[in-house]
């Protein structure tokens, strides 16, 4: 219960702590300064001078203890005696404050600075999620690995984490080779990039180069509002509407489709990234200085030939990045899969086939009645580790070649 | 001098050239005939939904309603009523006393499959039961209504009982707490980053690692929450507290990059026209570039907001999908949220629910939509082209 009694405890205890150092400082600095000679604004400084020191070691016993709670199993913080210290504690510390005033004091310097090291802490909070999510990941992500082979997991065919429960004392091996999970997954992706990126590409090169300006003002709000449709919409649109259509044409053709065929989640996939790709590449195509493009054109050629022949070569490691960046998207979408692909691992090249993907596996381990530590819970955070070293490769690869191609060109 | 030319490889060219542009206009047009046929299609599904079928019953109120209420009904059209009439009934007579003894003419909920039937897609009535209510059409003793109760009731095993009133409340409470958290945080990272920071190895790695979970599939801050909000700090499964810090640490870079863009935008005249006053730097900031940058600001929050709000992944991870009836009570009750409840419509298996699923898409698109045109125009309206 300690975020509760922490609430409490700030609410209760250090607001009226606030308001009553505020005004308590601005009244010392007034009955010492000459009563013509004031500024009101420097005398609100004091009050937040004494309101500063007052939160700062505040918030610092705040944060040991409830950090020491969390990483000390043995240790217990007695919240209501230490709510107690740590308002006398700030209110110790205002009153040292208040004494200390006086006109020479360099109160908006000291208060600066405090407020700048609150920036920094804040633009740390970041960086300490990535190592949240790697810790969290990885933690439970060894523990999996000390009961299966890495090894295995990754070259493995069989992916079958019940068979433990099902017989009981023979060969009971629960097999975790995650081989068919990533083939469904890259089958999918490869789907949803085959519409995804000359889609998104060529619209981009549409929307720079050829759209004339009432054109433009009607395509980009409409991939903004692609962009913005919530997975979970797509992922019912391909379930409900995309899947019987695919297995209709391909009864038509002469082809047995399952319902959770791979092919319907790819397609609305591909129609989701189409944005991202597009908005990606139009950044890209339009850094590319003006002059090339009119150079080619003064020779003659035309824009589809300069397109392809000047502009598309040099903003190639730009448009590779993004899709890059698509890939990585495609491999981390869960909504669309989990609603429009199977359960069911199966290693094929038919996407007409129900097949399962890593991330379909992830939900299903952690949304089930397992108990926390099965494998096949465990299992999940294998797998998501896995995800997390694929799409942690893929950004920062493409945020790198970006991040290069707009220095050459700017 | 000069060079002959092939006018045929002209004409190759040209043709080259049509044929492009054309699959450039394609390409775009595919994108504008998905939308179309995308909101086609929910709105088709869906808007039945926003009418329900109910069927005029003559209630005699008695002490029996409490212990069986279907024996208040006529018997012929018993089997066509909703089996929610066994909660309605009595708590219509405990919240009326007055009632008791009276008979009174109630519109009853009709069950799923007279719904469905009445409003003319697949069922699984029995034929006599369907020849019953063409009857009672015909007798106009069956209508259909607004149906208040989708935008009043929580989740419910019954399709026509089901509403999505406590999956919006939970959708509030998470916004509330992803906002209170991304927010500050967001705008004073930011602010660190353009006005203070030293260009150093740090700050450079802070900026590659910020673009980067913008990139971060959503699932993993999902597998985030559960490790860390759940498991190791022992918030409450499926609460909108967990819920809220989660999207929170997502919409944080979106806030981040979209503050950046917006404080860059600010031209260097306005800095050294308040240094150059004697402005300190936090004064600067203060009073100068944010107010300045709010419009911006705000825009890339409404827009991360609306993300975020739309996100289910992370919130299937860490238990925000359960069947929750009531209204969540509290931050650290269980609770639902819009995407949540579509996601747990789409796999019933009965067929009422495609449509209540529609619906409730219906919903979250209106809301997401208005969400992002409000950006839009607060974007359109006060920002400055220096």
């Amino acid at each position: 219960m300690t975020t509760s009694y922490l609430t409490q405890y700030l609410l209760m205890g250090l607001l009226p702590l606030a308001l009553f150092g505020y005004l308590i400082g601005r009244r010392k600095i007034r009955a010492q300064q000459d009563p013509a000679a004031r500024y009101k604004t420097s005398e609100n400084l004091f009050g937040w001078f004494a309101v500063v020191r007052m939160l700062v070691p505040a918030v610092i016993i705040c944060a040991g203890a409830t950090i020491l709670d969390l990483f000390v199993d043995s240790f217990e913080v007695p919240w209501p005696m230490f709510a107690a210290t740590a308002l006398l504690l700030a209110a110790g510390s205002m009153w040292l404050a208040v004494r200390a005033i006086n006109p020479r004091l360099k109160v908006r310097t000291m208060i600066e600075k405090t407020i700048i090291r609150v920036l920094l802490l804040a633009s740390l909070i970041s960086i300490m999620t990535t190592i949240g999510i790697v810790l969290s990941i990885v933690f439970e992500a060894v523990n999996f690995f000390r009961l299966v082979n890495f090894w295995d997991f990754l070259t493995g065919t069989t992916w079958n984490p019940d068979s433990a429960t099902i017989d009981e004392d023979g060969r009971t091996q629960p097999l975790f080779g995650s081989v068919p999970l990533f083939a469904g997954t890259f089958m999918i992706t490869a789907i949803a990039m085959c519409v995804a990126i000359p889609v998104g590409l060529l619209s981009a090169i549409c929307m720079s180069e050829y759209a004339s300006l009432p054109l433009r003002r009607i395509a980009k709000p409409a991939l903004e509002i692609l962009a913005g449709i919530p997975t979970v919409v797509y992922g019912f649109f391909a379930a409900i509407t995309v899947s019987p259509l695919v297995v209709d044409l391909a009864a038509k053709v002469g082809l047995d489709a399952s319902y959770t065929n791979a092919l319907s989640p790819g397609l609305v996939m591909g129609i989701m990234i189409i944005p991202l790709v597009s908005s990606l590449s139009d950044d890209v195509i339009s850094s590319v200085p003006q002059s090339l493009r009119e150079g080619s054109l003064a020779l003659g050629a035309y824009p589809s030939e300069t397109i392809k022949r000047v502009v598309l070569p040099a903003a190639l490691p730009g448009i590779i990045s993004a899709c890059l960046l698509a890939v990585s998207r495609a491999v981390g979408e869960t909504m669309i899969v989990v609603m429009a692909a199977g359960l069911q691992p199966n290693l094929t090249w038919n996407f007409l086939e129900g097949m399962t993907t890593v991330n379909v596996r992830i939900v299903d381990a952690l949304t089930g009645d397992q108990a926390f530590d099965s494998p096949e819970t465990m299992a999940a955070f294998g797998l998501g580790f896995v995800l997390l070293m694929l799409t942690l490769c893929l950004n920062i690869i493409s945020l790198t070649v970006i991040r290069k191609f707009r220095l050459r060109y700017e | 001098m000069s060079m002959p030319i092939d006018p045929r490889s002209l004409k190759k060219r040209k043709n080259s050239e049509g044929q492009f542009k054309a699959l450039s206009f394609m390409a775009i047009s595919v994108a504008g005939i998905f939308l179309v046929l995308f909101f086609s299609d929910i709105i088709r599904k869906g808007y039945t939904a926003f009418q329900q079928t109910e069927i005029k019953a003559v209630i005699t109120y008695s002490q029996t309603i409490f212990d069986n209420p279907r024996s208040a009904l006529d018997p012929r059209i018993n089997p066509l009523v909703s089996r929610g009439v066994t909660r309605i009934l009595p708590m219509h007579l405990r919240e009326n006393p007055q009632l008791l003894g009276q008979t009174e003419e109630f519109w009853v909920l009709a069950n799923a499959e007279v719904d469905q039937y009445v409003k003319g897609k697949p069922n699984r009535l029995k034929p006599n039961e369907a020849a019953l209510v063409d009857e009672l059409l015909a007798e106009g003793t069956i209508k259909k209504a607004f149906n208040i109760g989708f935008f009043t009731n929580g989740d419910s095993k019954l399709a026509e009982m089901a509403g999505i009133f406590s999956a919006a409340v939970g959708t509030l409470y998470v916004l509330c707490i992803t906002f209170i958290f991304s927010f500050p945080a967001g705008v004073m990272a930011a602010i660190y980053m353009e006005e203070f920071a030293p260009d150093n190895r740090i700050m450079q790695i802070v900026e590659v690692n910020i673009n980067n979970l913008a990139a971060i599939p959503s699932i993993l801050f999902g597998l985030l929450g559960l490790a860390i909000f759940i498991n190791f700090m022992g918030l409450p499964r499926s609460s909108a507290l967990v819920g809220g810090l989660t999207l929170a640490l997502m919409t944080l870079p979106v806030i981040i990059i979209s503050t950046r863009a917006a404080i860059r935008a600010i031209p260097d005249s306005i800095r050294e026209g308040a240094l150059a006053l004697g402005a300190t730097h936090w004064q600067l900031v203060w009073d100068h570039i944010l107010p300045l940058s709010l419009p911006g600001i705000l825009t890339g929050t409404i827009i991360g907001l609306a993300r975020a709000i739309g996100e289910t992944a992370p919130l299937l991870i860490i238990g925000m999908v359960a069947y929750i009836q009531d209204v969540p009570r509290g931050l650290t009750s269980s609770a639902t949220v819009l995407p949540a409840q579509i996601y747990v419509w789409s796999s019933e298996s009965i067929r009422a629910f495609t449509e209540r699923t529609s619906a409730g898409i219906i919903v979250l698109l209106v809301v997401l939509l208005t969400m992002n045109a409000v950006a839009i125009l607060l974007r359109n309206k006060y920002e400055r082209k220096w």
